[in-house]
């Protein structure tokens, strides 16, 4: 009996053709536990038959430890079935005076549902991504808010997910697995944010909160003291210099302008970014943060099989991971890398069986120009503390061997925090599908989704794919 | 700080597991919680030690109060309104001598002059008259 099988994760692959009677063992056994169990099954080329198990029970240890060599390394290749984007939608992102939470939800989530060509009756599950609605709009209990008017059945779960700004990027995640779990066929998840409802330094305390607000917050730490801290670190292990920051506000800022829904429609010259003295967190700057923006995207995911019937051009999540690291800044190791990313990018490469080389368009989480640098460092596509020299090179612009942000990115494009993992993945479909208009990338065939959430203590990639 | 008349920003909670180190604070003391059974120091304080053992075996140990600044920002802008107004100041992530970093203020020294690698050693501000709150400055040379 072959199998293969990593701590801490929810994933096991079994690998026999005499599998059955275990796995029968495995679903009683885990029936008793009372956890889920997605039972994935997939013909190779070999003789025998591969089945995969995919468990959100977290402790699954506990069940195959009797079957686990000692001090066996674990890995794992390969995980689901197939699920589909079939349909995305948005709002414009901006500052809206005039629009609730509530419009903008309901506008993207029935805009995805018109370009997918189903019904509100149609959606098995609405998962929402939202940091901070009892802050901003004094509003909690927000899936069923959304959810009811919208018109979803009543036999439909509506759930909330809240983990800081990767809350859009845990709400798909969660989109994925109902569907692999077999409980649905197709889910509808929103992520909104109305975040211009309180004067900035209000939106500064509020968004501290996903900070360690006991040991970080009370001694004047704000998001932004975060990034400047990190940006300090890497400036000093690796040379990072102001000029290359820059470089990440002006090709951001460039998108941005070719970016219909974009919050931001002004180019930016390196000049004008260099001689700006508005400081917010030395060394981080106005033109370092990412705007404060309200706005909504929405997705349908599909089980593939269904997609093919009603997406036009249907994209595939070939591959996801999301990993945690230490809570607080205080507790890391290393302020020049995020954790984090590097094991949620591990899992996405290893499901997707690509590599960083074979992507072809990304959306990452640059909240600070610097979370960029150290992202696309992270996602392995450009070596450790080479971030800005390669940033400044263009490699990383519309035209480039590794276009990062098209859509203007949380710098120009906005960051409604609880939308922005749910908005990558709207991006990034429209650059599959061929339809991004003036930033398309040309012939982007994969594209990969980063969304970090406080300080990287979460972080969601997903990897997709032409379908 | 200690001369505005109230202290608007946010305050530390004396809960059980981090009473003793306020109290040791409002004593012009820095201690830090160490793990009996590892011997290790760690921060922040808690019930359980970090690490795989997550013991309840605590003690609070007289700690040297020195280290050297790793990181910091400037700030300009800070997290509640009660900082409006103030002069920027420096937040920073100092090492200690025990190799627990905590996150804290670098004062009696212009912003311009913090650099990775500073030594710096405690003080006590006194904010209100039941909480102190440890901050560090540049060690004299
Ligand atoms: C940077 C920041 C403090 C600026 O807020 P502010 O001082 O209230 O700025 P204002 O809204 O008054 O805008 C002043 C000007 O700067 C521009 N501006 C505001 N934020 C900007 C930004 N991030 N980048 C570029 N320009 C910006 C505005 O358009 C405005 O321009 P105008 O004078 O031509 O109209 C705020 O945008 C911020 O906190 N951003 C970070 C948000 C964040 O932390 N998100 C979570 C990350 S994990």
């Amino acid at each position: 009996m072959a199998w293969q099988y990593r701590d801490g994760v929810d994933l096991i692959q079994l690998e026999n053709s005499s599998v059955l009677p275990m796995l029968r063992g495995v679903f009683l056994k885990s029936l008793y536990h009372n956890c889920f169990l997605y039972l994935l099954t997939e013909t190779t080329n070999f003789f025998c038959s591969t089945l995969s198990i995919l468990s959100s029970y977290t402790n699954v240890e506990d069940q195959f430890q009797f079957r686990l060599a000692p001090g066996r390394k674990k890995e794992v290749k390969k995980v689901m079935k197939k699920v589909s984007v079939i349909g995305i939608g948005k709002t414009r992102y901006g500052v809206f005076k005039e629009k609730s939470l509530l419009d903008l939800a309901v506008e993207a989530g029935k805009k995805a549902m018109e370009d997918a060509g189903i019904a509100p009756e149609d959606i098995d599950a609405f998962y929402l991504g939202n940091f901070a609605g009892s802050d901003f709009v004094n509003q909690n209990h927000l899936a069923p808010y959304i959810g009811s008017p919208l018109g979803l059945r009543p036999d439909v779960p509506c759930t909330h997910i809240e983990n800081a700004c990767a809350s859009g990027g845990s709400s798909v995640r969660e989109g994925i697995l109902a569907i692999g779990s077999g409980n649905a066929n197709k889910v509808l998840v929103i992520g909104v944010e109305k975040m211009n409802t309180v004067p900035t330094p209000k939106v500064t305390e509020f968004l501290a909160k996903a900070g360690d607000w006991e040991n970080e917050v009370k001694v004047g730490y704000t998001f932004p003291s975060t990034f400047a801290m990190m940006a300090r670190r890497h400036m000093h292990q690796y040379g990072t210099t102001r000029e290359h920051l820059a470089a990440v506000t002006v090709k951001n800022h460039e998108n941005g302008l070719k970016n219909p829904y974009a919050h931001m429609q002004k180019s930016v010259t390196m000049e004008k970014v260099l001689e700006d003295k508005r400081v917010v967190a030395d060394p981080l700057r106005l033109y370092d943060c990412s705007l404060i923006t309200d706005g909504a995207s929405a997705v349908i995911l599909s089980e593939k099989s269904f997609s093919e019937t009603f997406s036009r051009k249907p994209v595939d999540v070939i591959g996801f991971g999301q990993a945690n690291d230490s809570f607080a800044l205080y507790q890391k190791q290393d302020l020049t890398r995020f954790d984090a990313t590097v094991e949620a990018a591990k899992s996405a490469f290893i499901m997707a069986d690509i590599k960083p080389d074979d992507v072809d368009v990304s959306e990452v989480h640059d909240c600070f120009t610097i979370a960029e640098i150290i992202a696309i460092e992270d996602l392995g596509f450009v070596p450790k503390g080479e971030g800005g020299p390669a940033t400044l090179d263009g490699v990383t612009s519309l035209d480039g061997r590794f276009p990062v942000n098209p859509s203007g990115g949380l710098k120009a494009k906005g960051h409604p925090v609880g939308a922005t993992g749910v908005d990558q993945i709207v991006e990034i479909t429209l650059q599959l599908r061929g339809e991004a208009g003036k930033r398309q990338v040309n012939d982007a065939e994969i594209g990969l989704t980063h969304n970090i959430g406080g300080s990287g203590a979460t972080c969601v990639v997903h990897i997709l794919a032409r379908g | 700080m200690s001369e505005e008349k109230e202290y608007a920003k946010p305050l530390p909670e004396f809960r059980p597991e981090t009473k003793p180190y306020w109290e040791a604070c409002k004593r012009h003391e820095f201690v830090l919680p160490r793990s009996k059974v590892t011997n290790e120091f760690f921060f922040y304080p808690r019930a359980l030690s970090p690490g795989e053992d997550m013991s309840e075996d605590i003690e609070w140990a007289k700690a040297s109060g020195k280290g050297k600044v790793w990181t910091f920002a400037i700030h300009h802008m800070g997290p509640t309104k009660a900082y409006k107004g103030e002069p920027p100041y420096v937040v920073a992530l100092v090492e200690m001598e025990e190799g627990v970093k905590m996150m804290t203020n670098i004062v009696e020294c212009d912003p311009k002059d913090v650099y990775i690698g500073m030594d710096v050693e405690v003080l006590f501000d006194d904010v209100t008259p039941d909480v102190t709150l440890p901050k560090f400055k540049p060690v004299k040379k």
